[in-house]
């Protein structure tokens, strides 16, 4: 049944490339912006390089939330979601993993390009994809609850950055601070097991909370 | 048996309806209708456990449906006046889509036969939104032709449907009937379906 | 004797309740709070290390106290109301709400003017108050999101939700904060980190922290009566106390 979903939303996505596209290119922008505000000066641009793509990725998997659960709710698809025999908190697991697929996926493929862009080194950019793999799937979590208390209500769209954003906090310590902290030569186990924990305390606890949150908004 | 008790729904300070009760056996039709903005659409979602009232209880067989929660939906087919129809899906996507989410997985051999049957022949492999607004709604009706669902509830089926759609609904609602089913819908137009029993009930 | 707690959950009982209270609670809070500004700035000695400017700490540590406590607070009453349909237990979470979000910046902004003197500048990513910033953010947070929301009965579970969510994601975020504190400054000096507090400056503190507790409660009770009185405006009981105040 998840898989259902999963394909679905894939499908969807297909027939609308442009929508992915719009958040990869979203991010892609950010990044490149950067060293035209701050100075080409390369030392600090590799410094800043795995905050400023952690923060562009968290940006842009925020942006795309909105698309999570409204086009659902305006065609009433979300209303059978509500009324399926298989546990909502379920299909809201697949609707996270697709938007992940949708949207974090390519952030993942494109960082390492981006990452040159600043002149990481190559252990660097291992670290940073890999710290992203981690944790985009997180983002998509936590995202998911803030998409569905805000359905359907006026400025969503900003609201949702609202509530969202403090909870990412985390995830962008932990991410940017695996791949500093890999630079400096020191391990970045520790970043990444506790990005695994926050991903494992997310798949356990967000799809109840966001099936929680679409009942409120729906009824 | 569905029952309701003592209902009571509001939408902000607006009370639509207080101490409602009716309760609707194997075989029986529930005809509900009232102006726009009186409370159809509320008590229908109350019904199929969208919303949860403010007052009062909603029983199947006895059972807070709350509680049964997806052992209710496994036998109720909800059909709001959103078909749950998207755009850029085919006929046959579409409805596959929609039956998996009900738990009643088809095949392509099987949808592409319900989708004839409600009239909808060499449509199928059209993306939604090309079909006009009727056979948007017979895309979403033919859902009702494959469901082994119990308890239908349906807002407004007939909306925007021709004389030959409506003629065809009206079979399969007096076939589910007789099979024991049970029926609650909103309707603007006159229909005449031949249940053991039908009530009527008008909001204001 | 057996209460009825029932009786008190009624919005209507609670509603003249509360409106005995609030005198106590504000007589309260004023005196505790003249007695506290006594202490913390005529009785407690001057602290070597930090001279005057130490002072500040009777205001912001009570003031970061209360941004916490009132968070935790607010998600349990959210919490009750979510789980037992209690009406009016989401009121006193919404009413807590503006209060903590009031403390929390009272700490931040108490925190630059310390950090001024201490570190030479206004605003430090020192792990306590790069938390209570990101408090402010939940709190934040937490009030738009109630008040986009036109149907209160909506507001009130989903404000429940990103509260309980927020109570959850607290420690991790504090933690997060404080590894990413140690991992680029090292210790810096911390505003509570007196090596010995002198009991003058101990209970100047704790006076100080017990006249803010006064406050927050007498301004809950302000804040539930008006909501109540807002969600109730329909009901017979309030009518009748309009009838009652253009009589009178």
């Amino acid at each position: 049944m998840i898989l259902w979903i999963i394909k679905r939303d894939l499908l969807l996505a297909m027939r609308r490339r442009a929508d992915v596209l719009t958040t990869l290119f979203f991010f892609i922008i950010v990044v490149s912006l950067f060293p035209l505000g701050v100075g080409p000066e390369m030392n600090t641009l590799r410094i800043m390089a795995p905050g400023i793509v952690w923060v562009a990725a968290l940006l842009a998997s925020m942006l795309a939330l909105g698309r999570m659960f409204s086009g659902d709710y305006t065609d009433g698809t979300l209303e059978q979601m509500l009324l399926s025999p298989v546990s909502l908190s379920a299909l809201v697991m697949g609707k996270a993993i697709a938007h992940w697929l949708i949207t974090g996926v390519p952030l993942v493929l494109i960082a390492p390009v981006l990452g040159i862009q600043y002149d990481l080194p190559a252990e660097s950019l291992m670290v940073l994809t890999l710290s992203l793999l981690m944790g985009t799937p997180v983002l998509s979590l936590i995202g998911a609850i803030g998409a569905a208390l805000t359905l359907g209500l006026r400025g969503g769209g900003v609201l949702v950055s609202l509530l969202v954003l403090p909870l990412y906090v985390p995830v962008l310590i932990f991410g940017a601070g695996a791949v500093e902290a890999s630079a400096a030569g020191l391990g970045f186990e520790a970043h990444f097991s506790l990005l695994g924990a926050f991903l494992l305390v997310s798949v356990v606890c967000s799809p109840w909370a966001t099936a929680a949150s679409l009942r409120i908004s729906m009824g | 048996m569905l029952t309701a008790n003592n209902l009571g729904f509001s939408r902000g300070n607006h009370k639509l309806f207080e101490n409602l009760s009716f309760s609707i056996n194997e075989g029986e039709l529930l005809l509900v209708s009232g102006s726009n903005g009186s409370g159809k659409t509320s008590l229908l979602r109350l019904l199929c456990g969208i919303s949860t009232p403010d007052e009062g209880e909603i029983l199947w067989n006895g059972a807070e449906i709350r509680d049964l929660g997806e052992d209710y939906y496994r036998v109720m087919t909800y059909l709001g006046h959103l078909g749950g129809i998207k755009d850029d899906l085919t006929a046959i996507e579409n409805l596959r889509i929609s039956c998996a989410l009900a738990g009643n997985e088809i095949d392509e051999g099987q949808a592409k036969e319900a989708l004839g049957r409600i009239g909808l022949v060499g449509r199928e492999m059209l993306p939604a939104k090309v079909l006009s607004q009727g056979q948007r709604r017979r895309v979403a009706l033919a859902r009702l032709l494959v469901t082994h669902t119990k308890v239908w509830i349906l807002d407004e089926p007939l909306t925007a449907l021709d004389v030959t759609a409506v003629d065809m609904i009206r079979q399969l609602l007096e076939h589910n009937l007789s099979k024991g089913g049970l029926v609650v819908m909103t309707t603007h137009q006159e229909m005449e379906i031949s249940a053991v029993t039908s009530q009527h009930l008008v909001l204001s | 004797m057996a209460i009825n707690w029932f009786k008190y959950a009624s919005p209507a009982t609670f509603y003249f309740l509360a409106g005995r209270m609030i005198p106590f609670f504000t007589v309260v809070a004023v005196l505790l709070l003249l007695v506290g500004l006594y202490i913390s700035f005529f009785v407690a000695p001057t602290d070597f290390q930090q001279s005057e400017a130490y002072r500040i700490i009777f205001i912001h540590v009570p003031a970061a106290w209360m941004s916490m406590f009132l968070y935790l607070i607010m998600a349990f009453w959210a919490g009750i109301g979510l789980a037992f349909n209690t009406r009016l237990s989401s009121m006193v979470a919404s009413a807590i709400a503006p209060t903590g979000a009031m403390f929390t910046f009272l700490a931040l902004w108490t925190g630059a003017w310390w950090g001024k003197p201490m570190w030479g500048a206004w605003w430090v990513w020192d792990a306590r108050l790069t938390s209570e910033l990101i408090l402010l953010f939940l709190y934040i947070g937490f009030m738009s999101l109630q008040a986009a929301i036109d149907d209160p009965r909506r507001a009130d579970k989903a404000g429940a939700i990103i509260a309980l969510v927020g109570v959850v994601n607290i420690p991790i975020i504090y933690f997060s904060v404080q590894w990413w504190n140690t991992l680029h400054q090292g210790a810096s000096v911390s505003l509570v980190q007196s090596p010995k507090m002198a009991t003058a400056m101990l209970t100047g503190m704790l006076i100080m922290a017990l006249a803010a507790w006064m406050y927050s409660i007498a301004m809950i009770l302000i804040r539930t009566r008006s909501i109540i009185l807002e969600r109730e405006s329909r009901t017979a009981w309030v009518s009748e106390l309009k009838e009652g105040v253009t009589r009178s």
